[in-house]
């Protein structure tokens, strides 16, 4: 890879040691995927934040790389293992709150705004058409590759804080329009209803189109909020994080159908709800929020929880970013969903909590939440919000 | 017996060869407290990446395993090196971050699990 005299100096301390550190890293990629050069990215995305996963020693990679790093672009954070203020009302233990406590300010001495979602682009981190950008976490790098329009690879929590530290990433991949081309069709002639009847869509396509870019045909219409919730079913199933709906994403009328060809149609819908849900009655656990949900998601939830009561044995999660509780708060919607007995989890997920162990079913209208709910040892229930609202206040799936 | 690869990250690092046909998943794969892989069904389940020289094709899975080699070699149970027959980010972030000596684009069936296998920079001694 060609290296600019600045970049050098770069690589060989000429910065300190997080920006040495993070050009290794950069080089060692670029030269594995081919990459001629390095381009700056206007934003970054970092995975890798709840101290489930990072353990001490993670923690103390962090450490060593804040003592002289700084970001040089927006930097935005994903999920914690916790709520950074509610995190006792959650069932977190003062132990793991200490540790992911200065997992957080390790990141806030790095510069980085820590915003703790995994919808970037709903609070602030929102790059424009063509923009390259170097993200983590997988759904926010489908939604902007495919939604917005952005260019990125799929970063690790390591190698999208290396593009931070430097500003710049390795030109390979998404970054080239080459490899944005799509290369299977998928014509879905399903209808699709509920919200999480995008979440098996993301899960049909993304088995049939293992590791390609589908184009897909059939679709007329699509909200954000159902866009937001493909995007993170059809990459945990399979797909590349990226995909064109005609007519609906961005760059969608630069391409023609590919020749390779498959359909989904109701049969396959219905399938994947036999594959994602369990044989389970009684719900001790309800998380909507994966991704993180929006404001308009929020009204919805208070509008199905007026005036009713969550059941005595269940626990119920509205998984969201801290800035759009900001605003449920403002509206009123907060004070309805907790006197009802639900509860906010800001800054975190059903994905990346300490939930191991605490539960035996959950009911969520996410696919992805529940592929990760299942590796937490729960039985799942996928449906839509209105059945999950009901099992929360019954008890029981039905 | 001498190969020449590409260096990934550089350095010397010598041992056992442990060496295994399937890719590594280190998250969720390898128990980053002890070094034991854990993958159920994998062909070096139940064994230690401790101490050895690891030779694998390639690596898999979610990018929070390049955390977990780190968490190996902190822990004391990291491999001397990692030998691989085409890297990917998982595995080169993982050894970069760590400091373990890795070198890919090596024919890894010319090496069998016990045999003493010295990494000079982009050079493979068996």
């Amino acid at each position: 890879m060609h290296l600019t005299k600045e970049e050098e100096r770069m690589l060989s301390g000429g910065e300190g040691y997080a920006v040495k550190k993070s050009m290794e890293i950069l080089v060692a990629l670029g030269d594995i995927y081919g990459a001629e050069r390095l381009i700056k990215v206007g934003s970054v995305q970092v995975a890798g934040v709840s101290y489930h996963n990072l353990g001490d020693a993670g923690l103390e990679f962090l450490n060593e790389l804040a003592k002289d790093g700084k970001v040089k672009v927006l930097t935005t954070l994903n999920p914690a293992g916790m709520d950074l203020e509610n995190w006792r009302d959650l069932g977190i233990s003062e132990e793991f709150a200490e540790k992911q406590n200065l997992v957080i300010d390790a990141f806030k001495k790095m510069g980085i705004v820590t915003s703790c979602t995994c919808t970037p682009y709903l609070i602030g981190n929102l790059p424009r058409y063509g923009e390259h950008v170097a993200w983590s976490e997988s759904s926010a790098v489908t939604f902007a590759n495919s939604v917005i329009g952005a260019k990125t690879n799929r970063e690790g929590g390591p190698s999208a804080l290396a593009a931070a530290f430097v500003g710049k990433t390795p030109c390979y991949g998404l970054h080239l329009d080459e490899n944005r081309v799509p290369d299977v069709h998928v014509h879905v002639t399903a209808g699709l209803k509920k919200l999480s009847d995008w979440g098996a869509l993301g899960y049909c396509i993304g088995k049939k189109a293992e590791n390609k870019i589908p184009y897909i045909t059939g679709i007329a219409e699509a909200e954000v909020d159902e866009l937001k919730s493909f995007c993170a079913s059809v990459v945990t199933y399979g797909a590349k994080p990226l995909f064109y709906i005609r007519d609906v994403t961005p760059g969608s009328e630069k391409h023609q159908p590919p020749k390779d060809k498959v359909t989904i149609d109701s049969k396959d819908v219905e399938e994947a709800y036999r594959n994602i849900n369990d044989e389970a009655v009684d719900i001790d656990f309800v998380c909507i929020g994966c991704p993180h949900c929006s404001i308009k998601e929020i009204a919805e939830i208070a509008r199905l929880l007026t005036n009713r009561k969550i059941a005595p044995n269940t626990e119920f999660w509205v998984a969201t970013s801290r800035t759009a509780k900001q605003l449920a708060d403002m509206r009123g919607y907060t004070a309805i969903i907790e006197k009802a007995g639900g509860k906010f989890a800001c800054d975190t997920c059903m994905a990346v909590a300490p939930l191991k162990g605490r539960f035996k079913a959950i009911a969520t209208t996410s696919a992805k939440g529940c592929y990760y709910s299942r590796q937490n040892k729960m039985l799942t229930k996928m449906g839509s919000l209105e059945e999950c609202i009901a099992a929360a206040v019954s008890g029981k799936w039905s | 017996m001498e190969l020449k690869g590409r260096i990934i990250y550089k350095g010397k690092g010598s041992g056992e060869a442990l060496v295994t046909s399937q890719p590594i998943s280190f998250y969720g794969g390898v128990d980053p407290n002890t070094g034991e892989v854990i993958e159920k069904g994998h062909e070096l389940q139940g064994k230690s990446v401790k101490g050895k020289v690891l030779v694998f094709p390639t690596g898999k899975g979610s990018t929070v395993g390049s955390y977990t080699l780190y968490r190996l070699k902190k822990n004391g149970v990291a491999p001397e090196g990692i030998i691989n027959r085409e890297c990917e980010t998982v595995v080169a972030v993982g050894a970069i971050i760590s400091e373990i000596p890795c070198v890919d684009k090596i024919d890894i069936s010319c090496i069998k699990t016990g045999e003493h296998v010295r990494i000079e920079n982009e050079m493979v001694i068996v």
